[in-house]
C-alpha cells in the first residue's frame, strides 16, 4: 500500500483514543465521562473511516485477495451447524473450487453453495485457486434444486478469481454449465442470499450468486474482467492493473451506487482477515435480518421481485433525443 | 472482446491479399486463399463458393437474408448507452461509440427486427460485431430483455444470431449483470413454452456464450465458428497449453456434444422455419 505508513500512523492513534477511553470508564461512571466517551468512540470511528476511505479500488483488489481472508468453510464455521458437505456433479467428477452442503443455520435447515480458496501451496492446487470447471457449476445448480425440492432456503458466497480457463473446462462446456445456473438460479422457488466475500470474479462468480439479496463486504470485488486482463487487453499492458481497477469501478461502494447490490457488510478495521471471528458474527446477524425478510414474502412475490431486481440492471440509456441519462 | 483488439494491433491481411483488395472486385478467401469475384461472394451470402468458408456478415444483411421477403420493423433503434462509468483508457469509451456508430449507423452493437418467418410473426435480433466486437452492455442487454417481454405477451418465437467478443468491459459489472438479467428472462421464456433458438456464429465468446447463446431450445452454429468461454488466446497465456487442432470450432463442440448442430448459411432459413414448424401448432 502506497500510504501504508500513513495507516500505520492513524492506527497508532486510534490506539491511543481506545486507552483513554479504558482509563475514562475506569475512573469516572458520572454523566459528563460518559459523554466525553462517546466524543472520543465518535473520533476513533471518523478516524477509522478516513483511513480506510482512503483505500484505492487498487488497494481494495489486495484486500479482496489477501490470502489471509476468510473463506468460504471459515463461514460456514462460525456461521452455521451441522455442516454435511455434498460431493459430485453425477456427470463427470467433484469440483473442489466451490463447496456445497446442508447445514443448519440458527436451528433451520438449510443449503450453504460458495467457491473455495486455499492458504497453503498444496492445498491451493487441490482448491484450484478458486477456479471451478464445469463440473463445479453442476453440482452447484444440483444441489440447490435439491435445497428447492425440499423447500430450503439457499445461502451462496462468492470468492473467485473467474471460472477456469483452460482446455478441458471448455471441452465439458464451461459456457453453458454458468449459462444454465443463470437461468435456473433466476427460477427456483426458495430465498436466494449471496454474500460476496472476496472476489466476484465474473461470470464464474455470477453463476453461483443469481441472489434475492446480494451483499457484498467492504474490501470485496465484483468485476466484468479481473484489472489484469483489463489492463492487458485495453492497455495492451498488464502492469497498468491499477488504472484499470480505478476504471473499472469493481468495488462495493461502486456497485451500490449502481444499484447492482443490496448492502455493503462493514469489515473489521484492516479488513476481514484481521479479525475472521467479529466478521463472522456481523455476517450472522445480516444473514439473520435477511432471511427474516425473504421468508415473509409469498413464494409468487418473491420470484417476480427477483426477477424485478435483474430486470432493472440495465436503466443506464438514453434515448438519441433525450439529452439527459435514463435511470429510474 | 480480446480477438478484436487483436485484430486492430495486428491486421493480418498479407501485402498480397491488401493488393488484391485495392482491385475492388476481386477478394482473396481466407481459407482456401482462392481469388473469388466479390458479386458472387455477395450473391452467396459471403459464403466462400469454392471451399463454404463462412465470412462475417452484417447485422443487417442477416435480418434481411432471414425473414420472409427480407421485410422487417427495426425495434429500440434508437437506444444508446449513456457511458455510466464514464470509462477511459487509452481511448474514452464515448470516443469509441462514436467511432463505431459513423462505422455501422448503429447505437449499438445488436438490431431487434420484428417480422414474420415461414409466415409466422417472429422476433429475430442480430448482434454486429463491427460495434465494438459485438459486445455486450446495459443497451444489448435491454434491447434483448425487451424482446423476450415482446415474445412473451405475443407467444412468438425469439431467434438470436450471435457474434460476439463478450461483456463489454467498459460497463463495468454492469455489463456483467447482463448476462444474469437476460437469463431470467430467458427462464420465463421456457416457462411459457415459448421457442428460443441461438444460432451462434464467428466468434461468439465471453459472457454471451455463457448466458443467451448457451440457453436455446436450440443451439446451432455456423460452420467453423469459434465458440467457448475463454478465448484462446486467454486460455495459452493464463495455462500455457497447447490447443488441440481445432480447438473451439463449431464442428470441436458438435463432437463434444455442446451444440445442437451445424448449420450453413444458406440452409439456416429453412432451418429455422422447420424447427418452428416442429415446435408451435400449425
Ligand atoms: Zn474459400
Amino acid at each position: 500500500m502506497t500510504n501504508s505508513k500513513e495507516i500505520y500512523e492513524q492506527r497508532e492513534n486510534i490506539q491511543d483514543l481506545e486507552e483513554q477511553i479504558n482509563e475514562l470508564s475506569k475512573i469516572n461512571q458520572d454523566e459528563e465521562s460518559r459523554q466525553e466517551i462517546e466524543r472520543l468512540r465518535a473520533r476513533i470511528e471518523r478516524v477509522r473511516r478516513e483511513v480506510f476511505s482512503k483505500l484505492t479500488p487498487w488497494q481494495k483488489v489486495q484486500m479482496a485477495r489477501h490470502p489471509q481472508r476468510p473463506y468460504t468453510l471459515d463461514y460456514i464455521q462460525h456461521c452455521f451447524t451441522d455442516f454435511i458437505e455434498i460431493h459430485g456433479d453425477r456427470k463427470f467428477g467433484d469440483d473442489h473450487a466451490i463447496v456445497c452442503g446442508m447445514a443448519r443455520f440458527h436451528g433451520e435447515p438449510v443449503v450453504v453453495v460458495g467457491h473455495q480458496k486455499a492458504r497453503d501451496t498444496k492445498q491451493k492446487v487441490f482448491r484450484n485457486f478458486g477456479m471451478p470447471k464445469p463440473e463445479g457449476y453442476r453440482k452447484a445448480i444440483r444441489v440447490m434444486k435439491m435445497a428447492e425440492k425440499f423447500q430450503r432456503p439457499i445461502f451462496t458466497f462468492i470468492d473467485t478469481p473467474g471460472a477456469y480457463p483452460g482446455i478441458d473446462a471448455e471441452e465439458r462446456g464451461q459456457a453453458e454449465a454458468i449459462a444454465y445456473n443463470l437461468r435456473e438460479m433466476a427460477r427456483l422457488r426458495v430465498p436466494i442470499i449471496t454474500t460476496i466475500t472476496g472476489e466476484g470474479g465474473s461470470g464464474g462468480a455470477l453463476a453461483i450468486a443469481v441472489g434475492d439479496i446480494v451483499n457484498m463486504l467492504e474490501y470485496a470485488i465484483y468485476s466484468v474482467i479481473s484489472p489484469e486482463g483489463c489492463a492487458s487487453i485495453m492497455w495492451r499492458d498488464a502492469s497498468r492493473a491499477e488504472e484499470a481497477a480505478t476504471a473499472l469501478k469493481l468495488t462495493a461502494e461502486d456497485l451500490k451506487a449502481f444499484e447492482l447490490i443490496d448492502e455493503i457488510l462493514q469489515e473489521p478495521e484492516g479488513g476481514a482477515h484481521t479479525d475472521p471471528l467479529a466478521m463472522a458474527r456481523s455476517l450472522d446477524e445480516h444473514l439473520q435480518k435477511d432471511l427474516a425478510r425473504l421468508k415473509s414474502l409469498p413464494i409468487e412475490k418473491l420470484l417476480s421481485e427477483r426477477y424485478e431486481k435483474y430486470r432493472r440492471m440495465g436503466q443506464f440509456f438514453e434515448k438519441a433525443s433525450a439529452a439527459a441519462a435514463h435511470r429510474s | 472482446m480480446a480477438a478484436w483488439f487483436k485484430k486492430e494491433k495486428t491486421p493480418i491481411a498479407s501485402v498480397e491479399q491488401k493488393r488484391v483488395k485495392t482491385e475492388g472486385l476481386w477478394t482473396k478467401c481466407e481459407s482456401c486463399k482462392q481469388i473469388i469475384w466479390k458479386k458472387d461472394l455477395a450473391a452467396n451470402f459471403n459464403v466462400c463458393p469454392k471451399c463454404n468458408f463462412h465470412f462475417k456478415m452484417d447485422a443487417r444483411e442477416r435480418l434481411k437474408m432471414l425473414f420472409d421477403d427480407g421485410i422487417f420493423f427495426e425495434l429500440d433503434s434508437d437506444l444508446a448507452t449513456s457511458d455510466p462509468l464514464h470509462f477511459k483508457d487509452i481511448k474514452a469509451y464515448r470516443d469509441r461509440l462514436r467511432d463505431a456508430t459513423k462505422a455501422t449507423g448503429l447505437k449499438d452493437a445488436i438490431i431487434s427486427g420484428d417480422g414474420a418467418l415461414g409466415g409466422r410473426p417472429a422476433l429475430i435480433q442480430a448482434m454486429e460485431y463491427r460495434f465494438i466486437g459485438g459486445s455486450m452492455g446495459a443497451v444489448v442487454g435491454e434491447k434483448i430483455v425487451r424482446a423476450i417481454e415482446i415474445s412473451l405477451q405475443r407467444r412468438c418465437p425469439l431467434i438470436i444470431i450471435s457474434v460476439s467478443g463478450g461483456a463489454r468491459m467498459m460497463e463495468g459489472a454492469i455489463s456483467l449483470m447482463q448476462l444474469a438479467r437476460i437469463s431470467a428472462g430467458l427462464a420465463r421464456l421456457d416457462d411459457a413454452r415459448v421457442p428460443f433458438i441461438s444460432v451462434l456464429t464467428d466468434p461468439t465468446t465471453g459472457g454471451v456464450t455463457a448466458s443467451f447463446a448457451m440457453l436455446g431450445d436450440l443451439n446451432v452454429a455456423e460452420p467453423g465458428a469459434l465458440i467457448g468461454f475463454a478465448g484462446p488466446r486467454v486460455i495459452d497465456q493464463t495455462i500455457r497449453q497447447k490447443l488441440p487442432e481445432g480447438f473451439q470450432r463449431s464442428e470441436f463442440l458438435l463432437e463434444h456434444g455442446m451444440l445442437d448442430g451445424i448449420v450453413s448459411r444458406k440452409e439456416m432459413r429453412q432451418f429455422l422455419i422447420r424447427s418452428l414448424d416442429f415446435m408451435m401448432a400449425a
